[in-house]
């Protein structure tokens, strides 16, 4: 931290009790990146809360356990957390300014992501032709807007990385890339912690 | 082409809002024009349009929630006329249509584009100053948030000449506001604006947490932060914490209605209490939200004016901390009558005795605050005891609602609309307005006139009483909310006595323009040179009225709470200290710019116009894009300039 700058003030005060001063621009942005993300995974708490309230509301129509194949979304689920992996090796390979490295690792992060998107994607529209779309029943609106949110996150991360990938290969592996690029990364990790409370409330308990 | 938008939807029909519009549109072209001939569009794009001061946005933020005050009491005073007028025969002069918009447009004017901009442009204009900081963390994030608060406020005006606004009241409870019922776009509107503003407000709570917690002066430990700050901390956690869930309702119901999906339907199994509960779950907070701010707007107003340090510091810091965890276990009782079993409702009735506690441990600090201080009376001191005084009886008649059987007689009656008024404006006003009169000649160098703002004070404040202290007895005579029209012929006396009161608020409205017009006319004799006009305790007070761009040329050294008292006391106040180069961030237009695009696109999607809604979204996204790209977003001054400027500014060295 900045302890330098407070040589006015005596040393204890500064130690563990926020007097420090200003705190440096890398742990603003990541720490107010963090508070959003936080609040995200409340508008998601939204979400699941609704699912758990309307999961057994299926009007007649299919269940989860009709509908829901474990294989894909094991499948799915490997995706996003070794995609989630690389992306970490990624933001360690931009920490040590090995920008070839972190191209590899964003590559494969794209990848992952793409193919967990192109399974959620198949699964949607395999439902939607079975004629169990999100209008179906309340379990399937609660089911399609939870997942689809998530999906809609992976979606712009994609986005996102594409773009950050551009500014690495523009501009280089500078101060200001790598703060955008550490927010990323929590964003990214961010949406497997959403994505474990998503298997586990939605695909383990309503495939039984 | 143009989706559900036809010529239908000007309301020729209804004569009222249109010759409103009409009045209002002349003047905002006459404003306009006035500046265009002058020449003042450089000035307002470079000096306020565009700027990222969080003092500026501030002010901004204040303007707005004035202008929105004006239209909410417009709804609120044809209100109480037309229950003062359409009762046994009579009729009155608004038909149930458009009274039915008025109740519900005056609930969500009030709450947020008047109340919300009041606490949160405080909360801006204050929290860097007295953190002894020059900005807040995300400087043009915060001027994002202004304009998309900005943009909701437009959408509403919009929906008055353009369609029709929601029928629902200003909670929006399905199945009313579900399609089925509400097939116009009077719900949408109310959705897609408060989805706008609400992505704004988010993104203010960030920036003051971030900046709270990140971004303080050397030495200002937690203990030693002003207990504003700490106030403008819970509430912006609250934010973080409550708003994403209005946000997350608010998308359940906009997908029922825009693509049939079941979640708050009567039909396939949709759940419509889940909506009351989800709603409250962020509206519970929400009134903490507003209400904290204002108690630490009292809480530095009675020390200053007590010439004292605020009673028990430490118990303020855990009530208010108290109420921000608390704040999350009492929204069931906003529904009592939904039904859920008596422990449940046993449950939250005690929680919301409980959270009073912390409430009233405050009550007490101000009391103990104010005794044995030379407290000196002036404007923001009578709205804070005026405060003490409402509050606490607004709190018991709360503590009444919150025992479940009283709650099933008097739920939905205007017993409720007297209660939330009590606290509404009795604390969140009147703290509003004593922050106003207390931080106004920091933020424009001279003081306001004290003789119209009591005036003001006291017309709020027996207006108050009149208006609503007959709810009360009406409402445990019966009387529901939202009537537009009134049986019972006894109840006239007392609808009387409500509207009068209306019209004695109005008058404390008008006396509030009135002290600002005077206080301008009059600037150059009450101009405040010292910077500290209250002989103040904390750090905004320490730097000239109105601070420069930069607020502090060098950060100051806290070593106590009070910082500036205690400087004062060891004169090291006006010292002249060693000039460094400093940072300052850029101005910016992508606020503006996001927030155009973000009325465009939100108009498309009332109206289902969806080439533009695209459009619309593209741009956004585009200019987020362009900003993401930036770089070299601050600009530094030298230090040879910074000391040029700071000597022109304070003349230093001149014979005092």
């Amino acid at each position: 931290m900045t302890i330098a700058t407070v040589d006015a003030v005596p040393v204890e005060v500064v130690r563990g009790r926020g007097g420090g001063g200003p705190a440096p621009t890398r742990t603003v942005v990541a720490y107010g990146f963090w508070i959003f993300i936080l609040s995200d995974i409340t508008m998601f708490s939204g979400l699941f809360a609704a699912y758990a309230v309307l999961s057994d509301r299926t009007a007649g129509g299919p269940t989860g356990s009709d509908l829901f194949n474990l294989r894909n979304v094991f499948i799915e689920t490997m995706c996003l957390l070794v995609s989630s992996y690389t992306a970490g090796l990624g933001a360690l390979s931009a920490e040590r300014r090995q920008r070839e490295r972190f191209l590899v690792f964003a590559a494969f992060t794209f990848v992952l992501g793409a193919a967990f998107l192109y399974i959620e994607i198949s699964e949607f529209a395999g439902m939607v032709g079975k004629g169990a779309g999100p209008s179906r029943s309340a379990f399937l609106s609660a089911f399609f807007t939870l997942v689809g949110m998530h999906g809609a996150h992976v979606t712009s991360g994609l986005l996102w990385l594409v773009y950050m990938v551009a500014q690495v290969v523009a501009k280089g592996l500078r101060p200001h890339v790598l703060r955008r690029l550490l927010c990323f990364s929590l964003f990214w990790h961010a949406l497997d912690i959403i994505w474990v409370g998503v298997i586990t409330l939605v695909y383990l308990m309503g495939a039984r | 082409m143009l989706g559900k938008l036809t010529w239908a939807a000007i309301p020729f029909y209804q004569p009222l809002p249109l010759y409103a519009m009409g009045v209002v549109g002349i003047v905002i072209l006459a404003a306009l024009g006035v500046v265009t001939v002058k020449g003042g569009w450089p000035y307002l794009w470079r000096e306020w349009l565009t700027s990222v001061d969080h003092k500026r946005i501030g002010v901004m933020y204040l303007i707005l929630a004035l202008i929105m005050l004006l239209r909410g009491f417009s709804d609120a005073i044809m209100m109480r006329s037309q229950q003062a007028i359409a009762i046994g025969g009579a009729q009155g002069y608004l038909p149930p249509d458009h009274y039915d918009q008025i109740f519900s447009s005056h609930g969500t004017i009030m709450i947020f584009f008047v109340a919300m901009p009041f606490v949160i442009g405080l909360m801006n204009f204050v929290v860097p100053l007295q953190l002894g900081v020059r900005d807040v963390a995300f400087p043009v994030l915060n001027s994002v948030s202004f304009w998309l608060t900005a943009s909701g406020a437009l959408l509403i005006n919009v929906s008055l000449v353009v369609g029709s606004f929601a029928r629902t009241g200003w909670m929006g409870y399905p199945p009313l506001s579900e399609l089925a019922y509400s097939p116009d776009v009077g719900v949408d509107y109310y959705l897609w604006l408060l989805q706008i503003s609400g992505i704004g407000t988010l993104f203010a709570g960030i920036n003051m947490v971030t900046t709270i917690l990140k971004l303080r002066a050397p030495g200002m430990t937690y203990m030693r932060m002003p207990i504003f700050c700490w106030s403008a901390l819970t509430s912006s956690i609250l934010i973080v914490v409550a708003f994403p869930i209005l946000t997350a309702t608010f998308a359940m119901l906009l997908l029922d209605r825009y693509v049939g999906m079941h979640f708050f339907t009567n039909d396939a199994g949709g759940n419509m209490m889940m909506y009351v509960n989800l709603f409250w779950a962020w509206g519970h907070p929400e009134v903490y939200i507003l209400i904290l701010p204002a108690f630490g707007v009292f809480s530095e107003v009675i020390a200053t004016f007590s010439g004292k340090p605020l009673f028990s510091y430490r118990s303020m810091v855990l009530a208010l901390l108290a109420i921000c965890v608390l704040s999350f276990t009492v929204w069931l009782h906003h529904f009592f009558t939904m039904g859920a079993s008596a422990d449940v409702n046993a449950f939250f009735g005690i929680m919301s005795m409980i959270i009073g506690v912390p409430t009233g441990v405050k009550v007490f600090n101000w009391l103990f605050t104010l005794f044995g201080g030379r407290v000196v009376f002036r404007t923001p001191v009578l709205f804070s005891i005026g405060f003490m005084v409402t509050f606490v009886l607004g709190g018991m008649t709360g503590v009444l609602l919150a025992v479940p059987p009283v709650d099933f007689v008097l739920h939905n009656s205007v017993f409720l609309v007297a209660h939330f008024h009590n606290v509404i404006i009795g604390g969140v006003i009147f703290g509003a307005l004593a922050g106003y009169n207390y931080w106004f000649p920091k933020a424009f160098g001279f003081t306001l006139d004290e003789k119209w703002g009591k005036a003001s004070f006291w017309c709020w404040l027996v207006g108050f009483y009149l208006a609503f202290t007959p709810l009360y007895a009406l409402g445990l005579m019966g009387m529901t909310r939202r009537l537009q029209h009134i049986a019972d012929p006894n109840w006239r006396p007392l609808l009387l006595v409500a509207e009068a009161g209306a019209v004695i608020v109005f008058l404390g409205i008008l006396c509030q323009l009135m002290q600002f017009y005077v206080s301008f006319r009059t600037r150059e004799s009450r101009r405040d040179l010292t910077g500290d006009p209250w002989n103040g305790r904390t750090l905004e007070w320490s730097t000239s009225s109105p601070p420069p761009a930069y607020n502090f040329a060098v950060l100051p050294r806290v070593e106590t709470i009070d910082a500036f008292w205690q400087m004062k006391r060891r004169g090291l106040a006006r010292a002249e200290p060693v000039y460094e180069a400093i940072e300052v961030p850029r101005n910016s237009p992508i606020g503006i710019v996001i927030a155009f695009f973000a009325v465009m696109s939100g108009f498309a999607l009332i109206w289902q116009i969806w080439w533009m809604a695209i459009i619309g979204l593209l741009a956004i996204a585009v200019t987020v894009m362009v900003f993401g790209w930036s770089e070299n977003r601050e600009r530094e001054i030298p230090a040879n300039e910074m000391a040029r400027m700071e000597r022109a500014r304070l003349s230093f060295g001149r014979p005092a």
